[in-house]
């Protein structure tokens, strides 16, 4: 039974995951990132004593507070999503997802929902140390919470520790430690809370600059500075280094999403690193699709064999090569791929038969092919290919990924920068009479959240068409349901998250301009 | 310990500020509109509502899986 998708529904489906991500991803981030800042502030007033330092952890903990209220379950619906826009997909990932998800909904429960009531209601009503320890632990609990969504959305762009039952026709976990210790889940795990300190701090540090700007509460807000630069610029070299560590990782098992990073067209042995560059439409194609040459580029030559490889001889294949090949240096060719992924499609289709037929022997030893690594490593880790039509259909928006990618590491060299001098100007003594400075400060709010959508676009557009990195597309994966319905809650999701994002800017607007309380 | 606990819950709710209540209120309604209406009327699980068991449902993704259209041709 072949049921036909069309490109109105999965573009749909697609847009609306996209949607609910990105609102979903205003929220978290910041939690993670606050919820640390939080904890140290109050570490620094059960170890001081000081009232002051008591007044700035509750100011910090009730905007904390509000966005944690605002964004608690915003991220169910993706799971909604999944069940109904993505049924072919949820089914086929098994219990790699439940496993993680089921984990991830236990900590929070305990962890967060449990210790968070102590963190707010608990004030003078718990001893300091308990009420430091349930703030820590809440901490705590919202990054590992992050953690299993991360190793399973790791899982999805780099596909290991686990065997396809065809019987079920749902992928088994055999390896849970592989699957958590996936390099992808790692770097991403890493990446991903240190964008989320990122956030955090530059929270604390642009409402602190508003405080300075209209003159007010300035020691509250130079104590929050402080600790804001000092745990922003270990987050800023912390992300920068997991990032640097993500892209090599990425270079190794999604090369096409890395070529379409830096916008790579052919391979080159001594590749440089674009800076940064304005693209164009190349000559060169694949099939009917042009692939990308820049207006201009800022680059720096053989660093991104450096970075890759160690070496600047080193070949960084290009967005030709791997979807054409190239024999003699042992790269496969788009056809050869759904070569391999039509003889595990084959085998699959064969089993099904010999079910069908009641061929019993037979359809055990097909099961039986699917356990053999050989078989897995060969054949059934291109079995989305099969599915693919032309080589082009295997590259993803070029011009979207590489800006976006850009556009980030940018922003990220910035944040870096902008610590460093928060914090030469607060040793200083200065930073208070530089207005000029504290509106910049106060004018980043933004940008670190942008960094960390563009991050999240860079993995996930990168990727296409893979929802599962070379075992499903994405037009496999979709349910076949009506368009009209997923337009419907599509608007239904713009309208209901941007109710909530106006609902916590003007809480949290009201709390600020409020001020801490004597 | 677990009455002082719940106790802990009691007071906090009680003496909830008006910035406080205005969230619960929002958490309520926003939970409200994903379990009570999104979920029931707009998110069904796809394979569980038109397949009766496992089986089917096995079969079903088989099926997509082997027969997969190709939107691009």
């Amino acid at each position: 039974m072949t049921e036909n998708i069309d490109l109105t529904l999965l573009d749909w489906s697609r847009a609306q995951f996209a949607l609910t991500a990105i609102y979903h991803w205003l929220f978290v981030p910041l939690t993670l990132g606050l919820s640390f800042l939080v904890a140290i502030m109050e570490t620094i007033y059960v170890r001081t004593g000081s009232e002051e330092w008591k007044r700035i952890t509750r100011f910090w903990m009730t905007l904390f507070g509000i966005n944690f209220a605002i964004g608690v379950a915003t991220g169910i619906i993706l799971e909604f999503e999944f069940g109904t826009n993505w049924s072919n997909y949820s089914w086929f990932v098994g219990d790699i997802f439940g496993a993680p998800l089921a984990i991830e909904g236990i900590v929070a429960f305990f962890l967060e929902s449990t210790f968070i009531a102590v963190m707010f209601f608990g004030w003078n009503k718990v001893s300091k140390k308990f009420h430091l320890t349930s703030t820590w632990l809440v901490a705590i609990g919202s990054n590992l919470s992050a953690l299993w969504i991360l190793v399973a959305n790791g899982w999805m762009q780099n596909p290991v520790g686990m065997t396809f039952n065809p019987e079920t026709a749902r992928n088994e976990m055999v390896s849970f430690w592989e699957v958590l210790f996936n390099q992808v889940a790692v770097d991403k795990f890493l990446h991903t809370i240190s964008s989320g300190y990122l956030i955090g701090s530059i929270f604390v540090l642009s409402i602190s600059a508003w405080f300075l700007v209209k003159k007010r509460e300035f020691y509250f807000a130079k104590r929050s500075i402080l600790v804001a630069a000092v745990f922003g610029i270990l987050a800023s070299l912390m992300n920068a280094y997991t990032g640097d560590s993500s892209a090599r990782t990425v270079a190794k098992v999604q090369p096409v999403k890395f070529a379409a990073m830096e916008a790579l067209s052919e391979g080159k042995y001594n590749a440089g690193l674009v800076a940064f560059g304005v693209l164009k439409d190349s000559e060169n194609k694949v099939g009917e699709k042009p692939l990308k040459d820049f207006h201009f580029k800022i680059e720096l030559p053989g660093m991104l064999s450096i970075l890759t490889a160690g070496d600047k001889d080193a070949f960084v294949p290009g967005i030709s090569d791997l979807t054409k090949g190239n024999q003699s240096l042992n790269i496969m060719s788009f056809e050869e791929k759904k070569t391999r992924g039509m003889v595990a499609r084959k085998a699959l289709t064969d089993y099904k038969n010999a079910g069908k037929s009641g061929n019993i022997q037979l359809r055990d030893s097909l099961k039986g092919i699917f356990n053999d690594k050989s078989f897995r490593d060969n054949y059934f880790k291109y079995f989305g290919y099969a599915s693919i039509a032309k080589a082009e259909d295997l590259i993803p928006d070029i011009s979207g990924t590489f800006y976006s990618f850009h556009l980030m590491v940018i922003l990220g060299f910035y944040f870096i920068f902008l610590f460093a001098l928060t914090l030469y100007l607060l040793f200083k003594g200065t930073i208070t009479q530089n207005r000029w400075f504290l509106m910049i400060c106060l004018f980043s709010f933004p940008l670190p959240f942008i960094a960390s959508e563009l991050g999240w676009i860079v993995a996930e557009l990168g990727r296409q068409p893979w929802i599962i990195q070379d075992m499903m597309p994405v037009s496999t994966a979709v349910s076949n349901i009506s368009s009209g319905s997923v337009i419907a809650t599509f608007l239904i999701f713009a309208g209901l998250f941007t109710t909530l994002l106006i609902a916590e800017v003007s809480i949290m607007v009201k709390q600020i301009k409020t001020g801490p309380k004597h | 310990m677990i009455f002082r606990f719940f106790n802990l819950y009691i007071d906090g709710f009680r003496n909830l500020p008006s910035w406080g209540k205005k969230l619960w209120i929002i958490i309520l309604i926003k939970l409200f509109i994903m379990f009570a209406i999104l979920r029931i009327f707009f998110f069904p699980d796809i394979l569980k509502e038109r397949f009766d068991n496992d089986r089917q449902r096995s079969e079903f993704v088989l099926d997509q899986l082997i027969n997969s259209p190709n939107n691009h041709d």
